[in-house]
């Protein structure tokens, strides 16, 4: 088994807390993993990406190649196509419809989202709003990580465990509504599928 | 065995506790800040007591350091690659003193530029020095070399370089941890002299240096971090350094290479290794992820044997990081290619945050310079460098720590009057003191602005030398106190700071307007951090 991800948002939108969750998954499965992180001065609004590979056997290189992975995970739309090239022909999209726009140039989103759906595969959907519909628009990424989960290839309850344990600190209703705003991204991901 | 999910940087920090650390030094710099955060973080450091506070700057840590090994104990130093630059003087020289305590220098590379102003390779200062290098593939390697560092530092009284790149650095992945070490007990160096470089001492210290230079390559032999590989296909043979050897082994099936490889993580250079497959194959292949250092010294400067192949003559790009398929092209290895990135993705280039003070002080800047010609302001490395960029188009320099301040001494010399300077806090006690004392010693014309947002913020927010001093170390330089002015850079007082820094561009001698306001990341974090602690409080 192996899937090798990226992970794309905006500096600040904290894409490394999706990162955290599958990494715990999949350490929780016995799987190898390697998850190549960005630091300094993009962290600054600027673009970011997260390479994240895991597999059965041990895994080389931190960088995926190019048109090697199987998902380009983002929290924000513009930036789920901003590594196409690094995506396979038969790879999913899956992002968040929600624009950050901290740029004049920023295209129009009703374009922009033709473009996404114009792509083989995809999963898209209003992360924000499901995630205040759970409790907090702080859940957002919990609801793309869930979208994310049935391509993941790891067991729902090595996901479900790694969240419990990212934000167990942080108390009992926490934990719940991270967990509701991953199954509702889940769900909505099984519909579109 | 305990397994860790770490960060490369973490990675070596935990070898380095693991090791019988005494003490670490640093001053933030991407990609080393994570090695010395984790040691301050780790509640195994703090009860065993290791020393973890952040240095001015690299020097100081080095030499830190350096005392510390003197002493007896083990210590380690980390800093980006241009924060060698700025402890050359230390590092070169402690090649000549030798260490005592185990001595490691950890200098992190960042091919690519993607936190930098240049992509040096530290690998040069280690050679140039005499120093011995180790080069970690990986996280794990990393984590053990660390160990084996420390004891080749004390074995052959050397200290000893770990170079990384930024891949390794900030690349998380699980790490098996080895029995943890005590640390060493105080103890001077035999000869009391060691460490004095006078001549007469240095003759001999250096002498010394060099007749360890074929034990230390003897040491790069049997360490088992340099490994010949064997392969069917002699057409070419391949020296893969570090990281490369990762991105080399990705392009083959169960990572098994046709072609003999020689793996290269440790320096100096195993010549005899090199002489073996140079004799074995038809033409070389060098994968250096840095400089074409090995590549440049194989080919010679007659380039009259065999075919090297690498960053010179075009097989693999001349600069920027390796990456899997640089590597597999370079073997004529085809792929199958992702799809364009359509043309409505723009670039999304960093900024300063919503709310940063710096963002205030330029505007008020920009419109106090607004009846002078353009072109006067001088700054330096930090966040507010981004204000070279749109929408602010402030600054006119950045080159290295401390520079904004000199060259506008060196331009108002030349007669651009009045010349400004940029400079944030940390930056400013970092290597901005010694040129504000020449400024005041020259009584240059210049205003400088020292951004204090009370913290190191680009490397995400360390605590800053400077905190709660930066008008006292002015007042002491010699700065006359009536041009010390402290203004708080908020939208709402706009008017009057771009009132007080006219009157300072105006004043023939040294000013300092300090815009004073907390940076905001660190103030967020800070009310994060309050809250939680009122919510358990009920």
């Amino acid at each position: 088994m192996t899937k090798d991800i990226i992970l794309a948002g905006v500096g600040g939108q904290g894409i490394l807390s999706i990162a955290a969750c599958i990494g715990m998954a999949a350490l929780e499965e016995q799987l190898f993993l390697k998850q190549a992180e960005v630091h300094g001065m993009s962290q600054r609004g600027g673009a970011v990406q997260s390479h994240l590979r895991l597999s059965s056997s041990e895994i080389a290189s931190d960088l995926i190649p190019e048109g090697h992975a199987d998902l380009v995970i983002s929290v924000e739309p513009m930036e789920s196509l901003r590594y196409l090239s690094m995506l396979k022909h038969n790879g999913y999209i899956i992002t968040s419809i929600n624009p950050y726009i901290n740029i004049p140039s920023y295209p129009d989103i009703e374009v922009l989202l033709k473009e996404i759906w114009s792509q083989p595969k995809y999963i898209t959907l209003d992360a924000d709003q499901m995630a205040k519909e759970c409790g907090s628009v702080k859940a957002a990424n919990m609801v793309i990580l869930g979208a994310a989960a049935p391509f993941l290839g790891l067991k729902p309850e090595s996901i479900t465990k790694a969240i419990g344990m990212i934000f167990g600190s942080k108390g009992e209703d926490v934990v719940n509504m991270n967990l509701k705003a991953m199954h509702a991204g889940r769900d909505l991901a099984l519909k579109q599928l | 065995m305990q397994r860790l999910l770490l960060l490369g940087d973490e990675a070596i920090a935990q070898g380095a506790i693991d090791a019988g650390l005494s003490g670490i030094y640093a001053y933030p710099g991407t990609p080393s800040t994570e090695i010395m955060e984790y040691v301050q973080a780790s509640k195994e450091a703090k009860a065993k007591n290791i020393r973890a506070l952040w240095s001015a700057n690299e020097k100081t840590a080095m030499e830190s350091a350096l005392g510390m090994s003197y002493a007896g104990k083990r210590a380690m130093v980390c800093m980006k690659h241009v924060g060698l630059n700025v402890a050359a003087d230390a590092f070169v020289n402690s090649a000549i003193t030798g260490a005592n305590g185990g001595l490691v220098v950890v200098a992190a590379d960042d091919p690519s530029m993607h936190s930098s102003q240049n992509e040096q390779d530290s690998r040069f200062y280690g050679r140039f020095s005499f120093i011995p290098i180790l080069e970690p593939a990986n996280q794990q390697e990393a984590y053990n070399m660390v160990r084996y560092a420390f004891d080749l530092s004390e074995k052959m009284r050397i200290p000893v370089m770990v170079r990384i790149t930024t891949r390794l650095a900030h690349s998380r992945t699980g790490i098996e941890c080895l029995e943890t070490k005590q640390q060493n007990d105080i103890h001077l160096p035999e000869n009391l002299r060691q460490f004095v470089l006078l001549p007469s001492i240095a003759r001999k210290q250096y002498r010394e240096l060099l007749n360890k230079q074929p034990l230390l390559e003897e040491e790069s032999l049997v360490s088992g971090y340099n490994n010949y590989i064997d392969g069917a296909d002699k057409s070419t043979g391949i020296i893969a350094c570090g990281l490369a050897y990762n991105y080399l082994i990705e392009n083959f099936a169960d990572h098994k290479v046709p072609f003999p490889v020689l793996r290269i993580g440790q320096y100096p250079i195993p010549v005899k290794m090199v002489n073996q497959l140079y004799e074995s194959c038809d033409k070389i292949l060098v994968l250096e992820d840095g400089y074409p250092i090995i590549e440049e010294l194989l080919k010679g400067m007659l380039d009259k044997g065999k075919t090297i192949r690498g960053r010179l003559d075009g097989s693999l790009p001349r600069d920027g990081e390796l990456t899997p398929n640089i590597v597999g092209s370079a073997l004529g290895r085809t792929f199958e290619k992702g799809a364009a990135i359509p043309e409505l993705v723009k670039n999304r280039p960093p900024k300063l945050c919503d709310g940063c003070s710096h963002n205030d002080a330029f505007l008020a800047l920009n419109e106090a310079l607004a009846t002078y010609s353009r072109g006067r302001v001088f700054s330096d490395i930090g966040c507010y460098t981004l204000s070279a960029l749109e929408p602010l188009e402030s600054i006119n320099s950045c080159v290295d720590m401390g520079a904004s301040i000199t060259m506008a001494i060196g331009a108002a010399d030349a007669g651009l009057v009045p010349a400004v300077a940029a400079i944030g806090d940390s930056t400013f006690t970092h290597s901005g003191i010694t040129g504000l004392l020449d400024a005041v010693n020259n009584q240059s014309p210049i205003t400088v602005l020292i951004l204090d947002n009370a913290t190191t913020g680009m490397t995400g927010g360390q605590a800053s030398s400077a905190y709660g001093k930066v008008e006292d170390i002015c007042k002491g330089l010699g700065v006359d106190e009536a041009h010390i002015k402290v203004l708080k850079p908020l939208h709402k007082f706009h008017d009057e700071n771009v009132q007080a820094i006219k009157e300072e561009l105006e004043y023939p001698g040294v000013s300092v307007i300090i815009p004073r306001r907390e940076c905001i990341q660190t103030l967020n974090r800070r009310m994060r951090q309050k809250a939680k602690v009122k919510s358990m409080d009920i």
